[in-house]
């Protein structure tokens, strides 16, 4: 009898400052906000203490975590036990290469500013918590069509705001 | 980048962000957001209509104050107003605030569906995917309800652009993790499985995700994915590194695509295809080589994406575990990660060698690595790699090892981190136990175990040690001598006390010729440490106190001078004091005989699954002990506490129940003895059910002894009163049906008893029907099924009776039937009893015989190549795994006979395995509900000198044992 491996799913992603800012979050599976506040708390904390040259991967109630920090910002995400770890590390960093193209160079408050382009670029990469379009190139051009849908239709005067 | 992209401008949202982040305080920020609040809420109640944009800018003003953690209970009609905004930034923002903020209010629900179903409609594919993200990220029910049947279409549909076949996969896919019944692929299967053939990568590598899942879910529909999916991986595995241009990434091709197909091939066995199979062993060998290679960059991302498919690879070798030589390269490979300069590649061997280790193919591959993961047990410095380490030692050990392996891991526990104590002490004490050769050995590890982490030393590993001390007589005097030592020391654990006095209460005789160890020497040091101890101890020491009078009449007044003072028999503590009250009383009312018979060495125990091993399980919940490990087990339990025929002296059953860990009152025990002071009672030996019981079982025992002792003090033996002994001519009967499943087990002048029963897995049914021969009736006819001994914990039997209970009458010349269900729940050798009764012309006929439940009714055949069954047959080396009988015919030595018995008896017979083509071998696995056991049998008859030679091999002793003997009748 062979038995099939559970279908594995990426759980979350939180994106957090070194001083324990949350600035993204998205969440794959149906929680409960309480839940949620629960989860980042705990492991903003976890992660924060962890030392530099430890390993990118821990155990984390039945959840393998796997994080890595770009400059300020801590990207970390929930897979299932038996998912592939350093697959998840560079979903992680595709989606850096993304942001710091789009950005030019990105830094914290790029995503801070702009944090619905951050949630925009996310869902080109990935959807429900799989990759969609594992192509920078393609997702770019999205991305960019979007921007460019919006130039053609507001004609450029609604740019002042306020 | 063109600047305008960086945002649409909404200066408003940028200076309020600012805002927040000068706030100096937690209260500030609170302040700004509550005023902002406000203001959001006076505009969207305002008398003045909002254009687009204001209602946009308040959204996400809304939305960033919801993701700052705050409460957010309005505007979500604002922003479904947004969705059907023409302007696309509008939309966006509406759709973003859905998915965040999911409302489950079914007005707006409704509301957004219908949004949806217009974008979805609208053939724009910018729109199209907007409203796929949504349907992705809130996958909801209603969702599911409304849009399942649509994308489907949507996903096949020949003019549907690749951007909205990707989103439209993987809503899908999560649509299906909702509301799987939602979900109809049926005529779509086919073309959805296609898209593995999809020109565009994106489209590809969208599209496996769902087709993974759903080939989990229905595997035969979505089966032609395998040969697809090994077609695509092998056409990247052997594309040049610039083939697939953006889908390369750091000079890997399609590492995500690479993953999720090997992936995907996990959820099948290997193709039975041979070119198939010859395909994707090419693949998988080409990715071993490949992570051979010297680096095409020297950037982390390229070795990173690189070995991201290997461990796939390897973790598709190992679900396959078929190719031998693939998993010993795999181990190698891994084996050069152990010492890698990166962390995470250190962890991740670690990780996937634990796995390999389970592989009968690899385990020896694995084991040479030893020295490499014991010091990465000792020198790594992140905890979560020492857990990975510690985890394929406790993999990899086996008999060769354990001392090592079981030494290295104490020393480590002296310093391990306190988040992994307690799973390393169960770890450590199931290897001791395990591979215990010597004895000695296994009790110096667990009592080193308690005084290096006895806060960590679970109930469950004290009583095992002792369980084992029990049982194992050539163990007993060294354990005393150890625990005598282990108590010297100034401050030892609270445990230790325990095992100490538990052990010398029992064998501190064996002790006590050496001067320095003598009785009272023993009595003082254990006394020494009572007063530091907890309530539960102390009991358990008293009791080792009363078995101390008995052992040596010269410590009595001694010991009744402890029990008789104050801090005793007037503790406040219930259980202490009647405790100290019962044995002081019994030690100065009973003559020497009657204390030697209730104070009597301890019974051995039952053997059962190491609770240890079961603890583990649970810590680490179900799947965590990898299938060898209980493979392991099934081979190796049981070995240590081996499971001879016991009975029970019924005193030493009492007392059991008293030094048990159980500190419950146990209120008959006080009757008991002034019954046995009052009737001096003579001391047959009575069997007893020596089953573990749970305490209110053990009460009730009690009870029915007590009562049993007092009707009918001399002749009772426990749950067959009034049953005739079973018939002489019982175990023949018995053995008829060994081989055959249907028959007349009994007949008499009287009545005939046929049988009929059917057995599948562990679970069994039998038909018995009780023909009367006279032409008179049966009065008051009744049957009992009794499991004589152990018996009881190890079959189930249900009984149904489908003749009415209340005519207890049988016609003359009728015939009545009985079903009786029967669940194996482990492995027995005793066949239960089926006793009848009935008056026949006044006369009380009364007849036990052995119902026909052998153990091998619960075999499954198993087929197996002669290279696997000789491989298996060296595997079951041990001594005790084997039984083996030679024996002269009974009956003729016809092969075709032999063949049929052999067919009978339940195992598959298997042709063309042993070289001797007058031999005979079968394989079978015995299913029981606790566990299977793997039993392979030869058989060599000698024709000239009429005899055979039975050889069994399982992997349980008793199981062997058993059937030899069974088999040696059939023939």
């Amino acid at each position: 009898i062979i038995c099939c491996p559970p279908p594995l799913q990426m759980q979350f992603m939180l994106l957090f400052s070194r001083q324990g800012k949350l600035r993204l979050q998205k969440w794959y599976v149906p929680l409960s906000d309480k839940e949620k506040k629960k989860i980042t708390r705990e492991l903003v904390q976890t992660v924060l203490a962890r030392k530099p040259k430890m390993c990118s991967f821990l155990e984390w109630r039945d959840l393998k975590i796997v994080y890595k920090r770009y400059a300020s910002l801590y990207f970390c995400c929930a897979i299932e036990d038996q998912d592939n770890e350093l697959i998840t590390l560079e979903i992680i960093h595709r989606y850096v290469e993304l942001l710091d193209k789009y950005f030019g160079s990105v830094c914290e408050l790029d995503i801070i500013f702009n944090f619905e382009k951050a949630y925009f670029i996310l869902d080109e990469f990935l959807l429900g918590g799989e990759a969609q379009e594992t192509s920078k190139k393609n997702v770019l051009k999205a991305i960019e069509q979007a921007d460019l849908l919006q130039e053609v239709r507001l004609g450029g005067g609604d740019l002042h705001g306020i | 980048m063109p600047a305008v992209s960086k945002g649409d401008g909404m200066r408003g949202l940028a200076v309020f962000i600012s805002d927040i982040r000068n706030c100096k305080s937690k209260e500030a920020e609170i302040k700004r957001i509550n005023k902002e609040l406000a203001n959001i809420r006076s505009k969207f109640k305002g008398d003045k209509a909002l254009d687009g944009y204001s209602k946009k800018k308040y959204v996400c003003k809304l939305l960033f104050i919801f993701l700052l953690g705050h409460d957010i209970d309005f505007g979500h009609m604002e922003a479904v107003n947004l969705l059907s905004s023409n302007k696309y930034t509008e939309k966006q923002i509406g759709y973003l605030f859905i998915s965040v903020l999911v409302n489950s209010n079914s007005e707006l629900i409704r509301l957004i569906n219908n949004a949806i179903k217009n974008d979805l409609a609208s053939r724009n594919p910018t729109f199209m995917c907007l409203a796929l993200h949504c349907i992705a990220n809130v996958g909801s029910r209603e969702m599911a309800e409304a849009f399942a049947s649509e994308i489907p279409r949507i996903l096949v549909a020949g003019d549907t652009m690749d951007s909205v076949k990707q989103s439209a996969a993987l809503c899908l896919l999560r649509l299906y993790k909702t509301s799987p019944d939602l979900v109809l692929m049926g005529e779509w299967t086919s073309r959805v499985v296609h898209l593995l053939n999809d020109q565009h990568m994106g489209v590809v590598t969208a599209a496996i995700s769902l087709i993974t899942c759903l080939s989990q879910k229905n595997p035969e529909e979505f089966k032609t994915c395998v040969s697809l999916a090994v077609s695509r991986l092998s056409r990247i595995v052997s594309s040049a590194s610039t083939d697939l241009q953006d889908y390369t990434y750091y000079f890997v091709p399609a590492p995500w695509l690479s993953c999720k197909l090997l992936r995907l091939l996990q959820c099948y066995p290997p193709p039975e295809d041979g070119a198939v199979k010859g395909r994707l062993v090419e693949c998988l060998e080409t990715i071993l080589n490949k992570a051979q290679e010297p680096p095409k960059s020297k950037k982390v991302q390229h070795s990173n994406a690189k070995n991201a498919i290997l461990f796939e690879a390897i973790a598709l070798i190992i679900h396959y575990d078929s190719e031998p030589n693939l998993l010993v390269r795999a181990c190698n490979q891994l084996g050069q990660f152990l010492q890698h300069r990166e962390t995470n590649l250190r962890y991740l061997a670690l990780e996937s060698m634990c796995t390999l280790a389970s592989s009968e193919f690899s385990h020896e591959a694995v084991k040479t690595h030893i020295e490499t993961v014991i010091s990465a047990l000792k020198t790594e410095r992140d905890v979560s790699v020492r857990q990975r380490a510690a985890d394929l030692l406790y993999a990899m050990c086996d008999r060769s090892n354990a001392k090592q392996i079981v030494a290295e891991m104490l020393s480590y526990l002296e310093t391990a981190d306190y988040s992994i104590r307690e799973e390393m002490v169960l770890k450590v004490a199931i290897l001791a136990e395990k591979y215990a050769v010597d004895y000695s050995w296994y009790v110096d590890t667990i009592l080193n175990l308690i005084r290096i982490a006895g806060d960590y030393v679970s109930e469950e590993v004290w009583y095992r040690v002792i369980q084992i001390v029990i049982n194992r007589d050539d163990v007993q005097g060294y354990a005393a001598k150890t625990v005598f030592e282990a108590l010297q020391a100034p401050a030892c654990h609270e445990n230790m006390v325990k095992v100490g006095g538990y052990i010398l209460g029992e064998f501190g005789n064996l002790i006590a010729g050496d001067p320095r160890s003598s009785p009272l020497i023993q009595f003082n040091l254990l006394h020494s440490k009572f007063h530091l101890c907890s309530v539960p101890t102390r009991a358990l020491l008293l009791s080792t106190y009363i078995k101390f009078i008995n052992l040596f009449p010269e410590t009595k007044s001694t010991i009744q001078e402890v029990l008789r003072c104050d801090s005793q028999i007037r503790n406040s503590d219930v259980e202490l004091q009647q405790r100290a009250v019962e044995y002081l009383k019994l030690s100065s009312i009973a003559s020497t005989d009657v204390l030697a018979t209730v104070l009597e060495e301890m019974p051995p125990f039952p053997e059962r699954e190491s609770s240890i091993l079961a603890k583990l399980k649970k810590k680490k919940g179900p799947g965590a002990v990898s299938g060898s490990e209980l493979e392991e087990g099934k081979r190796d339990g049981g070995e240590l506490n081996g499971g001879a025929e016991r009975v029970c002296p019924l005193f030493s059953s009492l007392y059991s129940l008293l030094s048990l860990p159980l500190f419950s009152s146990l209120y008959p025990l006080l009757s008991l003895l002034s019954l046995l002071s009052i009737l001096s009672l003579s001391l047959g030996p009575l069997t007893l059910p020596s089953v573990s019981l749970d305490l209110s079982s053990h009460r009730l025992l009690l009870l029915l002894l007590l009562l049993l002792l007092s009707s009918a003090p001399n002749s009772c033996s426990f749950g067959a009163e009034e049953c005739s002994p079973p018939l002489p001519e019982s175990d023949e009967l018995l053995n008829k049906f060994v081989c055959k499943n249907n028959g007349v087990l009994f007949e008499n002048q009287l009545l005939q008893i046929g049988v009929k029963s059917e057995y599948r897995q562990n679970l069994g049914r039998m038909y018995l029907f009780y023909g009367n021969k006279t032409s008179v009736q049966f009065l008051n006819f009744s049957t009992a099924v009794t499991c004589p001994g152990e018996l009881q914990s190890h079959i189930l039997y249900s009984l149904n009776v489908q003749t009415k209970p209340a005519e207890p009458v049988v016609e003359g010349g009728a015939q009545v039937q009985q079903v009786l269900n029967i669940e194996c729940l482990s492995d027995f050798s005793e066949a239960p009893l089926l006793n009848i009764k009935f008056r026949y012309g006044g006369a009380l006929q009364n007849i036990t015989l052995k119902l026909p439940i052998t153990i091998n009714k619960f075999f499954q055949p198993t087929e197996m190549s002669s290279q696997d069954f000789f491989q298996r047959w060296k595997q079951l080396s041990l001594p005790q795994q084997e039984a083996q009988k030679i024996f002269k015919a009974k009956n003729a030595m016809d092969a075709e006979v032999l063949k049929a018995k052999l067919l009978g008896l339940g195992t598959a017979l298997l042709e063309n395995v042993d070289p001797n083509p007058e031999n005979f071998v079968c394989a079978g696995v015995i299913q029981t509900k606790a566990k299977q056991v793997g039993c392979l049998l030869r058989l060599e008859p000698n024709a000239q000198a009429q005899m055979y030679r039975l050889t069994l091999r399982s992997s349980k002793d008793t199981v062997s044992k058993r059937l030899c003997e069974l088999l040696a009748e059939q023939f």
